[in-house]
């Protein structure tokens, strides 16, 4: 693949931009593999990538039945922050954002990661207490995060709705300034480029029908595609991570829950900071484009029908109009859904399975698109390895067992 | 919006409702005697069943009575609405 720069961007110019090869190849399936993928959205590229660069491992297939990032990685908000109540979410959350802020130069495609800022609202005595553990959680972890007070709010969001005269008044907040948005389908291309440039080989358009076991191990994957013999395979298929599991005869401690979000139609930049709310349970940024990009909490239902519920877009449109007034006449452009994996403690599982050679990346539930560079990277450690990287160490399947549970639930903010 | 038929109200609107997840998980009846992973079990792990689904509603701003409804979970389509206790036609036959 061509590396994109000025140079290479202008001297296309002359051609009219009609020369630049492929980003990344289409192959043909082989027989075997020594690692598969399955998930073709960011997590999966990710793992793949990290695979080869830092395993040098490059005979992987990421097989995924639609065409890449058609799934969740293209239709969440792309919110990315780290600011997490508890020490092992805290962890795994802020490795991903250092690897954020190198990312853009690393894949060489321009992420288009804004470090604007991510602001938590707090409109409840509670929840500013609540706040004011969180910020200080985040500095014993090594976090960047400070309380705001409603003048900070009013002076870095001047079109924010202060009265109290509200059902949710905004009685403070918590920054995280190294937070912001980065473009999700920039992040699906760019990893899908640069591993690609490795040698993996990205399969669209190709579903996983069965997996093989021989006496408890792995031993291939049946696709509309064909067989693929291969000793291990990677999972990371977000809302569909039940449906994949059942091929194994495994059963998750994950449910399913359609999540939706909006944008509206293109307006002059007028927010320059993401705002949330988990108490209203909304969250609004502004793109590139103009346009405003927001979203609410799950339905509380489970489903794979890739739409959400009217009462939900309602009660969280009702409640940004609340905080911006001057929002209340704009027009929604488009409404969607995605799938989500959602955890009882609202924490990933990644690792090893029952079933030896099977691994699992699930359960980001709301929140797993700013993890992304860090659970490719410990993912793929795990696989080689067959044990998990200390960062994902307790996010484990025993947890369940066990009973140490990440109870990042409502503590860190309901809303990704 | 889903078109929920309550067994005693009769057909409301969604939002009268809350959901309650997968129906007929039976709490073990000796705690004390089984193994932490059935404790998990019963506690975390789900079908969460990519089709026909039987479930659990309350219908909190009705009669708040519980009761079991059988849903698609991919076309949200409702089939059938029974009292707790009470089977679905296909758990009859």
């Amino acid at each position: 693949m061509k590396r994109y720069s000025i140079f290479n961007i202008a001297r296309n110019a002359l051609s009219f931009h009609e020369k630049w090869p492929q980003a990344w190849r289409s192959p043909e399936l082989k027989s075997n593999y020594d690692v598969v993928i399955v998930g073709g959205g960011g997590h999966g590229l990710a793992t793949a990538y990290y695979l080869a660069k830092n395993h040098g491992i490059t005979n992987i297939a990421v097989i995924e039945k639609n065409y890449i990032g058609s799934g969740n990685t293209g239709r969440n908000t792309e919110v990315v922050r780290s600011n997490y109540l508890w020490d092992e979410a805290a962890h795994l959350y802020e490795f991903s954002l250092k690897l954020w802020e190198n990312l853009s130069t690393e894949l060489n495609f321009n992420l288009m990661f804004s470090q604007r800022g991510v602001l938590r609202l707090g409109h409840s005595l509670q929840e500013m207490r609540d706040i004011n553990r969180l910020v200080t959680s985040n500095h014993l972890n090594g976090i960047d995060s400070q309380i705001l007070s409603p003048e900070d709010i009013k002076s870095l969001v001047p079109i924010i709705n202060l009265s109290s005269d509200v059902r949710y008044p905004v009685l403070g907040g918590a920054l995280q300034k190294r937070g912001g948005t980065a473009r999700h389908d920039a992040l699906v291309w760019g990893y899908a480029g640069a591993a690609d440039a490795y040698g993996v080989d990205i399969i669209q358009n190709c579903e996983v029908t069965g997996i093989r076991q021989e006496s408890g191990r792995i031993s291939g994957i049946e696709t509309t595609k064909g067989l693929i013999k291969t000793k291990k395979i990677g999972v990371c298929v977000a809302g569909n991570s039940g449906v994949l599991a059942s091929l194994a005869n495994l059963k998750l401690p994950i449910e399913t829950h359609p999540l939706q979000a909006w944008v509206t139609e293109p307006i002059k930049p007028i927010l320059d900071v993401v705002v949330m709310s988990s108490a209203v349970h909304a969250y609004i940024s502004q793109t590139a484009k103009g346009e405003l990009l927001a979203g609410a909490g799950i339905d509380s239902y489970t489903g794979y029908g890739q739409r959400g519920s009217f009462s939900i877009l309602e009660g969280a449109i009702a409640a940004i109009v609340e905080l911006f007034p001057i929002f209340s006449r704009l027009r929604l452009l488009r409404q969607w859904a995605g799938i989500v994996d959602i955890c009882p403690d609202a924490c990933p599982i990644i690792g090893k399975t029952p079933v030896e050679g099977l691994y699992f990346n699930c359960g980001w539930g709301t929140g797993g698109y700013k993890a992304t560079p860090g659970a490719g990277w410990v993912f793929a450690h795990t696989i080689v390895n067959d044990s998990p990287h200390p960062l994902n160490k307790p996010f484990s399947l025993d947890r369940f067992t066990t009973g140490r549970l990440i109870d990042e639930h409502g503590a860190a903010g309901v809303a990704h | 919006m889903l078109l929920i038929k309550c067994p005693w109200c009769g057909p409301r609107e969604e939002n009268e409702f809350s959901y309650g997840g997968e129906a007929n998980l039976v709490m073990p009846s000796d705690p004390d005697q089984i193994t932490d992973a059935e404790w998990a079990e019963y506690l975390f792990f789900r079908k969460n069943t990519r089709g026909k689904h039987m479930e659990q509603w309350v219908h909190t701003f009705g009669c708040r009575r519980w009761f079991n409804v059988e849903r698609d979970t991919l076309s949200y389509k409702i089939t059938g609405a029974y009292k707790i206790g009470a089977l679905s036609p296909e758990e009859i036959e």
